[in-house]
């Protein structure tokens, strides 16, 4: 039996060929080396993300989570969902407290989910990965599996916004969350002075209002930039892609020189614990981290 | 006026405030708002051109019956959901949430400002994740760029070519979830049904019968 079991709920964008599949691949190779066991809720649907507030009103949205809710009830009962992406996190997390105190909501749920042959009891606790590496595990935890310490690399820390607001990790604050320096430290890299770390990167905006969300991102990677950074590191699906992929755009708008790689935490993760570049989705970086690679190959 | 705009403007009269309570989702805090402007310092979006008027100032309109000034406003479809301003407001009030709930209740009743472009990203997301129940990337992009017609999107597309061939050679975009491949829920009737209910239930429950 494994050390930690949870029920999983990977999202949309972790899926085969999807935006984020590097890092559910990256997960899975973490999990495996401190011997976590995910279980994929059978059949989950999509939270709905921030974005579908208008189209979807309240109560459409709340089913969508109450049923991934019941479906990991009945099929892993007794626990926790595990979810990678913030906005996965967030969105299920939300819907679990409104319909913890709202009993109005909670009965109309029901009898909505009752049209997919479902009902609800119990909601389970919703967490982020990141919450179950420090508090299910701890740091310290963390350390022991490493085999090739990150020495010498300088990672800026991208906490953003999902992780971080308005649940954010137990114990930290929104201002100035530490857990994602400790992180990049604990794989014995240095982690920068970003004071950038909690900005948003324009999230779903990107799509509608492009130039707002770009000029966002170029604070966010400039910054990164001045504090001596190498790469950047985030905990979040959305964070990693539009910090990422907007790079060369920003680059033609702004006459900037960007072309600064951003990682997963389990891809540093799964390096430090002596995996290969294959294991932690190297190649599913759009701005190749070729020190990675070389580091992954040695 | 629409129907439904016409049916909430005569049932509510001159207070817009109890309007916004009742309807909106989270609009019963907006009078717990005690205009101190920390929100409107700390959004990110609130820095660029396109806000007509920030939370707080929203909330104040709000309270002063400004209904035609609120509902057509920008300023809601403005928000990035990085809950900034939820976190640091002294009095609590879940201020992502409202303007969430404000710019639902605009769009629901008709009153929305037209061819707002987070709006129809908010449709175009909704009605492709609940599709099939989980969201199709290459589908979402494709209705995205061609919201104009197909030369506008092949414009938009050439422009952003060199991000989405960059993905496609990560294996982060798959091209062929265009024909009808992609990922989706085995029970999609199941969440139809549900969705539909859901809908009908809420409906019902705020006294919209347009």
């Amino acid at each position: 039996m494994a050390r930690k079991e949870y029920a999983f709920y990977p999202g949309c964008s972790s899926q085969k060929g999807a935006s984020a599949s590097n890092y559910l691949t990256s997960v899975e190779s973490m999990c495996k080396t401190l011997d976590i066991k995910m279980t994929e809720i059978p059949d989950w649907n999509c939270c709905g993300a921030s974005i579908s507030y208008a189209e979807a009103g309240e109560l459409p949205r709340l089913a969508m989570n109450a049923r991934n809710f019941a479906l990991a009830e009945t099929n892993l009962p007794g626990q926790d969902i595990v979810a990678t992406c913030a906005a996965c996190w967030l969105g299920s997390r939300e819907s679990k407290e409104r319909l913890e105190h709202n009993s109005v909501l909670m009965a109309d749920t029901n009898e909505a989910l009752k049209e997919a042959g479902l009902n609800l009891k119990v909601i389970p606790e919703v967490r982020h990965m990141v919450e179950v590496l420090i508090e299910d595990l701890g740091y310290d935890e963390l350390a022991k599996p490493i085999k090739k310490p990150l020495d010498g690399m300088k990672f800026a820390g991208y906490v953003g916004c999902q992780t971080n607001r308005p649940f954010g990790i137990s114990g930290e604050s929104f201002e100035n969350p530490m857990y994602l320096d400790k992180l990049v430290e604990t794989v014995g890299a240095e982690a920068t002075k970003f004071d950038q770390k909690v900005t948003c990167c324009g999230g779903a905006l990107a799509f509608s209002e492009p130039d707002k969300a770009q000029a966002q991102i170029k604070d966010i990677i400039e910054a990164a930039y001045d504090s001596g950074a190498e790469m950047l590191v985030t905990p979040c699906p959305l964070c990693q892609a539009n910090t990422e992929v907007y790079q060369g755009q920003i680059n033609k708008k702004y006459g900037t020189k960007f072309n600064m790689p951003v990682l997963y935490y389990s891809q540093l993760m799964t390096l430090a614990y002596g995996g290969t570049a294959k294991e932690a989705a190297l190649d599913g970086n759009v701005i190749r981290a070729r020190k990675l690679e070389e580091f992954a190959s040695k | 006026m629409s129907d439904m705009n016409q049916q909430m403007a005569e049932r509510y009269r001159n207070n817009f405030l109890k309007e916004i309570e009742e309807q909106a989702e989270m609009g019963d805090w907006v009078k717990m708002c005690m205009q101190c402007g920390v929100c409107s310092g700390s959004c990110p979006t609130n820095f660029h051109a396109g806000w007509d008027h920030p939370p707080q100032e929203l909330f104040m309109m709000i309270r002063a019956g400004k209904r035609d000034e609120v509902l057509e406003s920008n300023s809601m479809w403005m928000c990035v959901s990085c809950y900034n301003c939820y976190v640091r407001c002294p009095r609590k009030v879940p201020i992502t949430h409202i303007m969430h709930g404000i710019a639902e209740y605009a769009y629901r009743i008709g009153r929305a400002p037209k061819n707002q472009p987070t709006q129809f990203l908010s449709k175009t997301f909704w009605d492709n994740a609940t599709k099939t129940g989980r969201v199709n990337e290459v589908k979402l992009t494709q209705s995205l760029y061609f919201k104009n017609g197909i030369m506008d999107g092949i414009k938009q597309a050439m422009a952003m070519q060199d991000v989405a061939l960059g993905l496609v050679k990560a294996k982060r975009l798959n091209p062929m979830e265009a024909l009808g491949g992609g990922h989706k829920c085995k029970d999609i009737k199941g969440i139809h049904a549900m969705l539909d209910k859901a809908r009908e239930l809420e409906n019902k429950r705020k006294g919209r019968t347009a």
